[in-house]
């Protein structure tokens, strides 16, 4: 019998989604054997002509990690949508949109304008911006243009399952894989994670007080922090009540707070909304002037609430920007 | 083609122990207010989610408000101060996403207050109709074409290959 086909894209990620392949570490080998591996950009030469040629539905699973964000991203990903009988999200960015997905609160112009011209360490004395098309030799050159926002991959195309994570952990992706090889998948559109909040494998967890009162917000850098106790408990911002399980608890073990990459769990709609609900509610003061005094330590509410999770928020984007 | 004229559409969640029955007063006291408010009752200003709030955005409301007991009124003794410090952070996470201040409105209306809600209502009403409509139901769709224009490029291209095979 032929080795089930299985392919490796990235959009617009940072790859780091690509690393966790190889964390699988002296594992990978195990997953290489049972698979025939038919595209894989960063680590191997195919071309996309030869995806293109295969039948639809030949290849048994695509992981897809990015947010799509390009017109190349879109038609790669409904390509391997086309040709794969498993599409799945594989890390925060095709999960939930990711850092990238922060990009929804500019227009494509401002991004385009700060990134090749305003920021401090751009040299760009003739003013050159990316262009979809130009000329050279009596050829005409056609390149990927970009979208005005920032989406998921189920946004664009139907996923069948999701991996999270910021990149997602050697433990889930192996999961995932054995899942899939062995066919013991859940419902489809499921999250291949643990469906409870991360605080519930926290190692600080009975530290976590029951009645936490907040008088100030204080962010990582700005405290030593006590690497026993509760997050919350110390007055940082940390996304574990909100996020999903299934990562090991790294962030907390490491000393430092959840940022919420694995993204809600299936009963929750908008993470942001609930982390802010569940922070807010617990803020000591009750009057506008002291309560407004706490809040001063969460200076960006949409970038430490939808770190990973903009475009599939309920909002998804800023509104007041351009649609096309 | 007659288009139906704008007029905005504000979703109203009222706590049931003080502002939804105000409301409730200003209907027998046959006090005239805007019909633009569709009023959600909910057992206490605390349960409302912020989710809830962004969804009614999310969905095309062009404003919201939220009506709950005065200080030290809350029939669950605190909601009413959660509601208040989810609001204060809320109103400043939606400005920061475009929507703006006036389009969300939080007020403690009592039990007895029934010309209050009259008030509050009119006075959100105009304001809106003033800053005229959000839409961000439409204004998602009109993004979201970006991703369609492509899908239907793909399949007219198929459409012809098929043709042409056929």
């Amino acid at each position: 019998m032929p080795k089930p086909k299985v392919a490796f894209y990235w959009c617009a990620s940072c790859g780091g989604c690509e690393e966790t392949v190889v964390d699988l570490a002296e594992d990978i080998l195990g997953v290489v054997e049972k698979v025939d591996i038919v595209l894989w950009p960063v680590a191997m030469d195919f071309k996309y002509a030869d995806v293109r040629a295969m039948p639809d539905k030949s290849i048994v699973a695509t992981f897809l990690n990015g947010a799509i964000r390009s017109t190349e991203q879109e038609e790669m990903a409904r390509l391997l949508r086309r040709k794969s009988q498993f599409l799945i999200a594989y890390g925060s960015c095709a999960h939930t949109g990711g850092i990238p997905g922060l990009a929804n609160q500019f227009s494509r112009e401002e991004i385009l304008n700060f990134v090749y011209k305003g920021s401090p360490s751009t040299v760009n004395e003739t003013g050159t911006l990316p262009q979809t098309e130009f000329e050279e030799q009596g050829r005409r050159v056609h390149l990927p243009a970009l979208h005005q926002g920032v989406r998921s991959l189920d946004q664009v195309v139907e996923v069948d399952y999701y991996v999270p994570g910021c990149p997602p952990t050697p433990n889930i992706t192996k999961a995932a894989v054995g899942a899939l090889l062995e066919g013991r998948l859940p419902a489809k559109g499921s999250v291949l994670a643990p469906d409870i909040a991360l605080c519930d494998e926290c190692p600080r967890k009975a530290t976590k007080p029951t009645n936490v009162a907040f008088t100030e917000f204080v962010r990582p850098h700005q405290r030593l922090l006590d690497p026993n106790k509760c997050f919350l408990a110390q007055g940082v911002v940390c996304m574990g009540p909100a996020t999903r399980s299934g990562c090991g608890s790294q962030c907390p073990s490491g000393n430092m707070p959840c940022t919420g990459c694995f993204g809600p769990t299936s009963r929750v709609k908008d993470q942001g909304a609930k982390m802010l609900s569940s922070l807010c509610a617990n803020i000591e003061p009750k009057d506008e002037d002291g309560i407004d005094k706490v809040l001063e330590g969460i200076p960006d509410p949409v970038g430490t609430f939808y770190r990973y999770g903009l475009p599939k928020s309920l909002l998804r984007r800023k509104g007041g920007l351009p649609t096309s | 083609m007659t288009e139906k004229k704008w007029t905005p559409r504000l979703v109203a969640f009222f706590c049931n122990w003080c502002t939804y029955t105000a409301a409730d007063l200003a209907g027998v006291s046959r006090l005239k207010y805007a019909s633009n408010v569709r009023i959600i009752r909910v057992m206490c200003s605390g349960r409302i989610d912020p989710q809830f709030v962004l969804e009614a955005f999310a969905k095309g409301a062009d404003g919201v408000l939220i009506g709950g007991c005065h200080p030290n009124d809350c029939h669950y003794v605190e909601g009413n101060y959660k509601m208040l410090r989810r609001y204060r952070l809320l109103k400043r996470m939606l400005a920061d996403m475009g929507i703006e201040p006036d389009r969300f409105r939080l007020e403690w209306i009592s039990a007895a207050e029934g010309e209050k809600v009259k008030r509050v209502v009119d006075e959100m009403v105009q304001k809106l109709t003033a800053l005229g409509p959000l839409a961000w139901d439409k204004k998602l769709e009109d993004w979201d074409r970006e991703v369609k224009a492509l899908e239907e490029h793909v399949q007219a291209q198929q459409t012809t290959k098929e043709v042409a095979n056929a």
